[in-house]
């Protein structure tokens, strides 16, 4: 996404600074994929083609309903089809809406080395700033989704904008717009809870005693919500995480290696510097050349 | 180039040229990987043409420096085995960082000091080498999982700023040891030089009746 956005910055990649931040009468949007309701048709993946301009390559059929097989630069949202047994046999066709999380506190843009290539909107939406992107794949180590990719042509990350071109001006994203069963809504995160709330009761009394909201903790909850039947198993929705985190790897990268080097490498500095002070240089003495020379001489003389 | 008259090579030609095109390298990857590294030091980006081109640069500059480090293992593995020598010399090192060498035990062409140096970097660019590769989205992107790839760009970042600390202890010995620069841009020392400094090499070379950096035959 160009940055072209009315929306405040909550969050910069790559950035000590801590960006503007008395506004903050914004709502926290989300969007509520109620897998439950979803009927696979793939009008949400047509439209985010459609909104966006994005034309994968014509690929082939692989077997599968799930077309292309994964998300790409030009693939932001990707149905991705599962046929589970449960404990009794019984066959369940999960089906899910892939893509961008728009997670509280993302990885990627913790990852991120170039400031101001990811952000976070007031709203909560994480956008990938693509003129400031330096095609690193730095995101991709930070995310815990699998989600961005990174375009061999450009060499710039893509991902699911949550249409923050569309949500900037009171549209809801493209995918919402399209979806015919309602099984995508979008609007304050807190009425999508509320809402989801309400789908679950329902879904509890129908039988699916584990239905429930995937809304991680471990990032910090995420702005694309999941309904799910079987909230006790994520898993089986086409490797949705159990628990999704920020892998330890990234942390201890981010936070620990990152401030100590910069102090290693001062005081490996300022060391050298007061060393010269104190002791200042190792220089060669005139007796140092004398001894030398008898050296040399004595050597000389007896071949 | 002229050597003056009764100087000793320190360096042959074809080392220094191969340590400057290491030191080239190792200079340009410092300031291209340290802006990928720190929100602070982004701004070093700028000397490579912008974060896109630091991006793609780093990882060809880095090719170069593993042909040109292994160039120098080449020529100068041999002088930095280590020996009973650097023991000694490592025992009196808190005379030799005051600057009062009388006394401390003799050393051949290269100290315990340098040794350090050589074997750490001799460690430390094919790790970073090979971390470097896991992380080369261009070429590698889909080569391995994303987390060899995350445990790949920890390694290659840590090893780095050891890299770069063993390179500050390196650059700061040439300076404070007065000759030493000299001896890798022209290539000579002064015999004194040798005498303080390096003297079981001063020696072997007298014996020999040569002007270095190698010994001769046995005379």
């Amino acid at each position: 996404m160009a940055d072209l956005q009315a929306q405040d910055y909550i969050r910069i990649s790559a950035s000590t600074l801590t960006p503007p931040s008395t506004r903050r009468t914004e709502d926290q949007v989300a969007k509520l994929i109620d897998t439950s309701r979803c009927i696979g048709c793939k009008a949400c993946q047509a439209a985010c083609m459609e909104w966006n301009n994005l034309r994968q390559e014509v690929g082939h059929f692989e077997g599968s309903y799930e077309n292309p097989m994964d998300l790409s630069p030009s693939v932001w949202t990707l149905m991705r089809f599962n046929e589970w047994e449960d404990e009794k046999g019984k066959l369940e066709w999960l089906i899910r809406k892939d893509g961008c999380m728009h997670c509280e506190d993302p990885g990627c843009l913790k990852a991120c080395p170039a400031p101001g290539a990811i952000v976070q909107y007031a709203n909560g939406i994480v956008d990938f700033i693509s003129e400031h992107c330096i095609g690193c794949e730095y995101c991709v180590k930070g995310c815990p989704f699998d989600i961005p990719r990174i375009s061999p042509v450009d060499h710039k990350s893509y991902k699911c904008t949550l249409c923050s071109d569309r949500v900037d001006v009171g549209l809801e994203p493209a995918c919402v717009k399209a979806c015919p069963t309602g099984a995508i809504m979008f609007g304050a995160k807190t009425d999508m809870q509320d809402w989801a709330g309400e789908r679950i009761a329902d879904l509890k009394s129908r039988g699916f005693e584990n239905a429930g909201l995937y809304d991680p903790p471990g990032v910090g909850g995420t702005h694309v919500m999941y309904v799910l039947h079987h909230a006790d198993k994520p898993s089986i929705y086409s490797g949705l995480p159990d628990h999704p985190h920020i892998s330890y790897l990234v942390d201890f990268w981010k936070g620990v290696v990152k401030p100590l080097s910069l102090v290693g490498i001062a005081f490996a500095a300022l060391a050298g510097f007061f060393h010269w002070i104190v002791e200042g240089p190792n220089e060669v003495q005139p007796e140092d050349e004398a001894k030398a020379r008898e050296l040399l001489k004595a050597a000389e003389k007896s071949p | 180039m002229t050597r003056p008259p009764g100087t000793l090579v320190r360096n042959t030609t074809a080392a220094r040229i191969n340590h400057w095109i290491t030191a080239g390298c190792f200079v340009l990857l410092l300031l291209s990987g340290l802006s990928m590294f720190h929100p602070m030091l982004f701004f070093l980006s700028d000397l490579f043409g912008g974060g896109q081109w630091t991006r793609a640069v780093h990882p060809w500059i880095g090719t170069v420096l593993l042909v040109s480090y292994l160039g120098l293992i080449v020529q100068f593995w041999r002088d930095n085995f280590w020996n009973r020598d650097d023991i000694a010399w490592m025992k009196a090192i808190d005379r030799v960082l005051v600057n009062q060498e009388e006394g401390v035990p003799e050393v051949g062409r290269f100290n315990a000091g340098q040794k350090f140096v050589f074997w750490s970097m001799a460690l430390l660019v094919p790790v970073l080498f090979l971390t470097g590769l896991i992380i080369w989205e261009v070429y590698f992107g889909s080569a391995t999982s994303i987390e060899v790839q995350r445990t790949a760009v920890l390694i290659h970042s840590a090893a780095a700023i050891v890299a770069i600390i063993v390179w500050i202890t390196h650059v700061y010995a040439a300076i404070w040891v007065e000759g030493s620069v000299r001896a890798m841009t022209q290539g000579y020392v002064t015999p004194g030089w040798a005498w303080r400094h390096h003297r079981k090499w001063l020696r072997r070379l007298a014996a020999s009746g040569s002007s270095g950096p190698t010994p001769g035959p046995e005379r």
